[in-house]
């Protein structure tokens, strides 16, 4: 499945959920979920610890536009519009973390 | 017959602070007359929304806590909640407002994988 | 739009439901039958009285497949099935219905 999270880690549980509910596939942070991929943030070790179950993506336009595309922590794949499609397409299904 | 989905409606969040929660009942009773396989989990803070006891004139907002009552009679049976969800607010099962399967977040992550369809509210 | 009745004025939204529930009594109920060429018979009035009871019950009037079902289980099989439902309601048992009893229309009905 693909899991997409929209809201920041440190002030919503939503990407908390979805690590521990998920059984696996992939996470495509967007919007304010980017901020879970930046260096030195308080959820980075829950983060890298899922990366064993998941893969992690970031869409750049939203790393870009939060000044946060330098920071991005290793494991993390950044993607454009274009991957974010391809992502959808290739995962049997994809639920949104609202 | 092999175009039944199955659609599962996950429900995250508390009533009446957001329009999130009537807002998903509202589709679920939509979704329920093109008789697919429907299913409703609750977790986090969504597990409020079948807690017993909702009186809502006070606040001046059509309470809803009734209409899952229905849901029985739109044969919508499949509802599942996040056991930890329950336990970090301090309810159990006898709490809520309808009969539903307490499971476990990698049980409920399992249910998840099978479907078809996931709508998140 | 509102419905004028012992000079009274009751408001209803323009499909012809009635805006508040609470105002809703028999002498209403005949009027928007009227307007919808209903002739109210005992037969009628168990569907109508039957929608309020569940709405009071469930919060929302039923879509037509739960309705016929539940009135079914309740007033028995020759009057839990579409064609009964349909002579006495001929523009929809759950559109028309729902109107005369004051309730709002049913949820996924277009």
């Amino acid at each position: 499945m693909l899991n997409i999270v929209n809201k920041s880690p440190l002030e919503r549980n939503a990407l908390q959920s979805c690590i521990e509910t998920g059984t696996g596939g992939a996470i495509l942070l967007i919007e304010d979920g980017v901020y879970a991929v930046a260096r030195g943030n308080s959820f980075e070790p829950t983060l890298k610890a899922a990366m064993g179950k998941f893969k992690v993506y970031a869409l750049a336009p939203d790393l870009e536009a939060r000044g946060i595309a330098d920071r991005v922590m290793d494991g993390v794949t950044a993607v454009d519009y274009g991957g974010f499609v391809d992502l959808v397409a290739e995962y049997k299904s994809s639920q949104s973390w609202l | 017959m092999s175009d039944i989905k199955k659609f599962m409606f996950v429900n995250r969040k508390a009533p009446y602070g957001t329009i999130y929660a009537l807002e998903s009942l509202e589709v679920v009773l939509i979704a329920a007359a093109f008789e697919q396989d429907v299913s409703l989990a609750f977790m986090d803070d969504g597990v409020y929304q079948i807690k017993k006891g909702h009186q809502t004139k006070g606040i001046e907002v059509k309470g809803f806590e009734k209409t899952y009552g229905a849901l029985e009679d739109y044969d919508v049976t499949k509802l599942y909640v996040d056991a930890e969800s329950l336990a970090a607010r301090g309810l159990t099962a006898d709490d809520l407002t309808v009969p539903v399967e307490v499971m476990s977040r990698a049980e409920l992550g399992k249910m998840m994988e099978e479907q078809d369809v996931l709508l998140s509210f | 739009m509102a419905i004028e009745i012992n000079g009274k004025s009751v408001e209803t939204d323009e499909e012809g439901y009635l805006v508040n529930l609470a105002d809703w009594d028999e002498a209403i109920a005949g009027v928007l039958a009227q307007q919808e060429n209903v002739t109210m018979t005992d037969q009628h009035w168990e569907v109508i009285n039957f929608l309020r009871d569940y709405y009071n019950e469930f919060q929302i009037a039923p879509a037509v497949r739960v309705l016929t079902k539940a009135i079914g289980k309740k007033l028995g099989p020759e009057k839990g099935n579409s064609q009964y439902l349909y002579e006495l309601f001929p523009y929809g048992p759950a559109k028309q219905a729902c109107k005369i009893a004051g309730l709002p229309k049913p949820t996924g009905c277009v």
